[in-house]
């Protein structure tokens, strides 16, 4: 029970959570360490050199600049140390998540939207297996959002207009609170909800029980047809336009002569911003989906074309 | 009665309203803040209580949200920003540099009425409905969502902008033009150094706050989508904008405080600052490094992981000469001769708090603990710890140790004491308690938090009514003292500046001959003479 | 002429004085710098996103009557910089024409300007008010269009101050010229110096990119 009131004790719920606590322990005892031998010297100083008492006040320093220079380079030193410290924690934290199991977060005034691969979806909550790794695609449908999990001491803005990776894993099963940290509005503390970590025998059964009826590819699929996408994508038809099977996550050359990977981010901007990006040889005659589709879909019809990578052309 | 100084040059409303007199304009400003001090410090209150508990209990969610955008912009424009620069540094400057005026006396004004009309409108945007965006105006929701007055109020804050510019042009020219024959550069108090350092931020930071502001106002009412996603704007680089004056603006809220501590805690040990040079000189590096440093509050944003590291780097560096300055301040009071009157009580509390500010600022300034951090109660304890604990106690400090000089006028000593040492409890009950919430995780910007942080809010919410009372005290003594108080010397600290050359309160030209420096500042002599009495 | 001794009791001497307001004229000039600073660093920000958006953009611009309006504030410019250097008392005639005839041009600038406003909101290009832009790039030419229109906008009404400015001081040299002006027609002609300067920078960011090729 007091425990809960001791800041910052939870330890060894994730691979980074203990770096970041570790980290702050440090920078608690460096303060502790600067903090203690000022007030000593300010007790120490105001005591013995208050008015009247007589002391010794002969001898002042008078020339400062090798104190000035001596405690110039020692908080330089230690702000180095604590600056390189906390940066390789920082990579850590935000390395570029390998392709693990993908989970889909849509934020939007006020609420988290998570869908798994599967098309299993959840309102404010998030249930993950334990001990493994998950890649978050998010992406914000208003406003800035932030996705904050304090328990992993992990965090990052959602902003409207672009994919944001992040990759968390949690070690110990639990109910751990989600947050949206950034002021996103009226009901913006109430936008949180909770991260269920499961063990993943559970995690399998919760998906399962969830049985959606379909997979986000397949609800994608249906999308990519009813938008129109397919009459010109799927060859066929009048207007000749790219072929998507297999194009995911390889190198795609453009018409001003660079390459880009196809990842989720030029897909979506493909959606949105055909003509910003066009494929080599093939003509700028998409239209823009932009405001045709909501985030919702779009993820759908991303991960649709992701399906497609394992296909060939 | 003897002969006529500023304050009984004249007694009409328009002898007040139209005069180029600095002392006068101070003087405006100075009723002009407390003003606006109150109204923030009423929406503090009003926060707090509502967060005594978990639950939404005394407002909604859209009065909250008004409540902290109204608290966050009016005490920061119309507060901390002008706080000693207008008030203390227009009245102190000239006389501290044997001048008589400011260099633009009738700019000087001109400043006060554009403060004035800024702070109207920003009032009107409370009174009309309020703005809910949070002070920072992040866009798309200011420019898209927000269902308040967004423009109004960012043009309050534009308009107060020129006057802050006029302000910083006004004491960089009369530092450099007007000062008195002998008055070199190192021999300037360290007040002027940083009130020098300040006004370069205001000239240099504000007109970007200005087109920020502008380029946002100009997207919510046309409709054009500068910083909008959807056709092709970048919501990240307004942010950019906004804290490259942001950032430069803490120091300008922070800068003027450190220098009024340095007369402080030089007068009160009876002492030349230790290490002048080295203080002076930080004040400027201070000023310029803190343009490198903005991007530190995007650290989770998305932007470049090569960004976030220099961003991270540069603040670390920047925090290497308010270190410096610490150490400083304590090495003053070695072998020093140490007064502890009100001024140096407050004094002392500054340099506790602004240690304990800076070195949190350090914790955020570490990467991967700002990802933790950031946006969350950790941040409002840190810049609390600087603003309020380091710029308002340095506020209230100088205030009573130039009150003597302004209104010629002694304060009760024993209620300056008890205010200094209930403000600065009540100050850390209120403020420390946040730290632990953010480090566990409570979010800023809440109005309904989960039931286990309410002992921490609890803690918080007692502290803050202690230190409402303990703001309500000078308003009290002090204006009882600027009526009744018993009258002051000219120098009732025996204090060598120039400002305590002249007789209390000074006359309508501040020097009668024009008086000529011939010695470095701070030569106290070991005595202090005019003890003040208890009223 | 008199000579007029009076100054205000914070300076020392009338070169003092004009020192000083000198100075903060530089000052309030590099307030100024940052101010189109921040907005050029906008459009340098969205010309990297959309380089060939931008370039079609500024092909969209009355290059003619922005070269035209160019060579019409370096003119006014000049005229301003000869009327510094011959004041006196007895080149006072002199002086008010040379600033009347900068006010003048500084007044067919802002016509111009006017008409070019004109002809892009015939041509659908004004961002918020009427915007249509046919073909892939319609993002990116908004986004230059709003930058055009707030950059232009904000230096026109540098533009009108200025005006205000030399006319003021052109009616004071014809009603009572004496040397205390030297100073503020001193400083009158950095801030217009400035302005002019301003537009040759907005000059090469709106009309030059994309019409370097092809």
């Amino acid at each position: 029970m007091w425990r809960q009131w001791i800041p910052f004790w939870q330890p060894g719920l994730s691979p980074h959570s203990g770096d970041v606590d570790l980290l702050f322990t440090g920078l608690l005892m460096v303060s502790a360490l600067v903090i203690g031998l000022l007030f000593f010297l300010l007790t120490l100083f105001c005591a013995r050199y208050r008015a009247g008492n007589q002391t010794d006040r002969d001898h002042r320093v008078k020339k400062s600049w090798h104190w000035e220079v001596s405690w110039t380079a020692a908080s330089f030193v230690c702000f180095l140390g604590l600056f390189v410290w906390g940066a390789s924690v920082y990579f850590q934290i935000y390395r570029t998540p390998a392709d693990e199991h993908d989970v889909f977060v849509v934020a939007k005034q006020w609420m988290w939207k998570t869908q798994h691969p599967g098309g299993q979806a959840e309102i404010d909550a998030l249930h993950i297996p334990i001990k493994r790794p998950i890649r978050l695609v998010m992406a914000s449908q208003d406003v800035i959002h932030s996705f904050f999990i304090p328990a992993l001491r992990l965090k990052h803005d959602v902003v409207p207009g672009r994919y944001q990776d992040l990759e968390i894993e949690v070690d110990k099963p639990g109910h751990y609170h989600l947050f949206c940290a950034e002021y996103c509005g009226t009901d913006h503390s109430g936008m949180i909800g909770e991260i269920v970590a499961m063990e993943p025998a559970d995690f399998s059964n919760w998906l399962t029980q969830q049985a959606p009826s379909s997979t986000l590819a397949s609800e994608g699929g249906q999308l990519f047809r009813e938008l129109g996408c397919s009459g010109c994508h799927s060859g066929g038809g009048t207007v000749r336009a790219p072929p998507l099977e297999g194009v995911y996550g390889k190198p795609v050359p453009l018409s001003d002569g660079t390459t880009v990977i196809a990842d989720d981010k030029y897909i979506r901007d493909s959606i949105l911003l055909p003509r910003s990006q066009v494929v080599a040889s093939y003509q700028p005659v998409m239209p823009s989906f932009e405001g045709k589709v909501s985030e919702d879909q779009l993820l759908r019809l991303v991960i649709y074309i992701k399906s497609l990578a394992g296909h060939s052309s | 009665m003897s002969a006529k100084n500023y304050l009984t040059a004249d007694f009409t409303l328009r002898s007040w309203f139209l005069t180029t007199d600095h002392k006068r304009i101070a003087i405006l400003y100075f009723a002009s803040l407390i003003f606006f001090f109150f109204i923030g410090g009423a929406a503090a209150t009003a926060i707090r209580i509502e967060l005594a508990t978990p639950q939404a209990d005394l407002v909604s969610s859209d009065v909250y949200n008004r409540l902290f955008t109204m608290h966050g912009i009016i005490m920061v424009w119309f507060f901390l920003i002008p706080s000693i620069p207008n008030t203390l540094g227009n009245f102190i400057v000239p006389l501290m540099i044997g001048a008589r005026d400011l260099a633009f006396p009738r700019l000087n004004l001109m400043s006060w009425y554009i403060f004035m009309l800024g702070g109207c409108v920003t009032l009107f945007a409370i009174l009309a409905g309020g703005v809910d965006t949070g002070w920072t105006f992040y866009t798309p929701f200011s420019t898209l969502y927000s269902n308040s007055y967004v423009i109004v109020a960012a043009a309050g804050v534009f308009i107060a902008g020129f006057s802050s510019i006029l302000t910083g042009l006004n004491f960089i020219v009369t530092i450099h033009r007007l000062r008195a024959p002998g008055l070199t550069w190192y021999r300037l108090p360290l007040f002027l150094w940083s009130l020098y350092a300040t006004s370069v931020i205001l000239v240099l930071a504000t007109p970007v706050l200005a087109i920020t502001l502008l380029l946002m106002a100009t997207e919510r009412f046309f409709g054009v989508g500068i910083f909008d996603p959807r056709i092709g704007g970048d919501p990240l680089l307004f942010q950019h904008l906004f804290w490259f004056y942001s950032h430069p603006a803490v120091y300008i809220m922070i800068l003027p405080g450190m220098g009024v501590i340095n007369e402080l805690v030089s007068c009160f040990s009876r002492k030349q600052v230790f290490g002048y040079k080295f203080v002076a000189w930080c004040s400027l590096a201070i000023a310029a490094v803190g343009f490198l440093v903005w991007g530190h509050h995007m650290f989770v944003s998305g932007q470049s992981l090569i960004a976030s590291l220099v961003f991270s780097f540069m603040s670390f560096i920047v925090a290497v000469p308010s270190a410096i300055k610490v150490f400083n301040w304590t090495a003053t009071l070695h072998k020093g001769s140490i007064h502890f009157d009100a001024p140096m009580l407050y004094a002392l509390a500054f340099i506790g708090l602004f240690t304990i500010g800076g070195l949190t600022g350090l914790f955020l300034a570490c990467l991967a603990f700002d990802v933790h951090a950031t946006d969350t109660y950790f941040v409002v304890a840190h810049f609390h710890y600087i603003m309020v604990g380091g710029m308002v106690t340095a506020y209230f400090g100088g205030l009573h140790y130039w009150w003597p000089k302004i209104t010629g006028r002694l304060y009760s000593e024993y209620w300056a004491r008890t205010a200094a040492i209930l403000i600065f409890f009540g100050f850390n009950l209120t403020f420390f308690p946040q730290f632990i919430l953010g480090a566990e995780g409570m979010p800023r910007r809440y109005h309904v938090y989960p039931p286990e942080f309410q002992v921490w809010n609890v803690l918080s919410s007692g502290g803050a009514a202690i230190l409402a009372v303990a703001y309500l005290m000078p308003l009290f003594y002090l204006g009882y003292s600027a009526f009744f108080g018993k009258r002051a010397p000219a120098n009732p600290w025996n204090a060598p500046g120039l400002e305590w050359q002249t007789s209390s309160p000074p006359p309508e030209f501040n020097f009668a001959p024009q008086p000529v420096v011939t010695r470095e500042p701070y030569q106290y002599n070991e005595r202090f003479e005019a003890e003040p009495q208890n009223a | 002429m008199p000579e007029s001794s009076v100054f205000a009791p914070q300076y020392a001497s009338i070169p003092h004085r004009d020192h000083t307001a000198e100075l903060g004229m530089w000052v309030f000039i590099a307030t100024e710098v940052l101010l189109f600073g921040g907005l050029i660093l906008a459009y340098v920000v969205y010309r990297h996103a959309f380089p060939q958006d931008f370039a079609a953009g500024s092909r969209h611009t009355e290059i003619v009557i922005g070269t035209a309006n160019t060579a019409v504030l370096l003119t006014s410019s000049f005229l301003v910089a000869w009327a510094v250097e011959i004041f006196s008392p007895a080149t006072a005639k002199i002086v008010t024409r040379l600033l009347v005839g900068a006010a003048c041009l500084g007044l067919a600038f802002i016509v111009l300007k006017g008409i070019e406003y004109g002809k892009e909101y015939d041509e659908h290009l004004v961002p918020g008010i009427d915007f249509q832009f046919p073909g892939p790039k319609a993002n990116g030419v908004q986004l230059f269009f709003i930058f055009y229109f707030i950059a232009t906008a904000i230096h026109a009404l540098h533009m009108l101050i200025g005006i205000c400015l030399l006319i003021t001081l052109a009616v004071i040299c014809q009603r009572a010229p004496s040397t205390r002006h030297r100073t503020a027609l001193h400083s009158a002609a950095l801030y217009w110096h400035f302005v002019d300067v301003v537009w040759i920078f907005l000059f090469a960011l709106i009309y030059l990119p994309g019409r370097s090729t092809s």
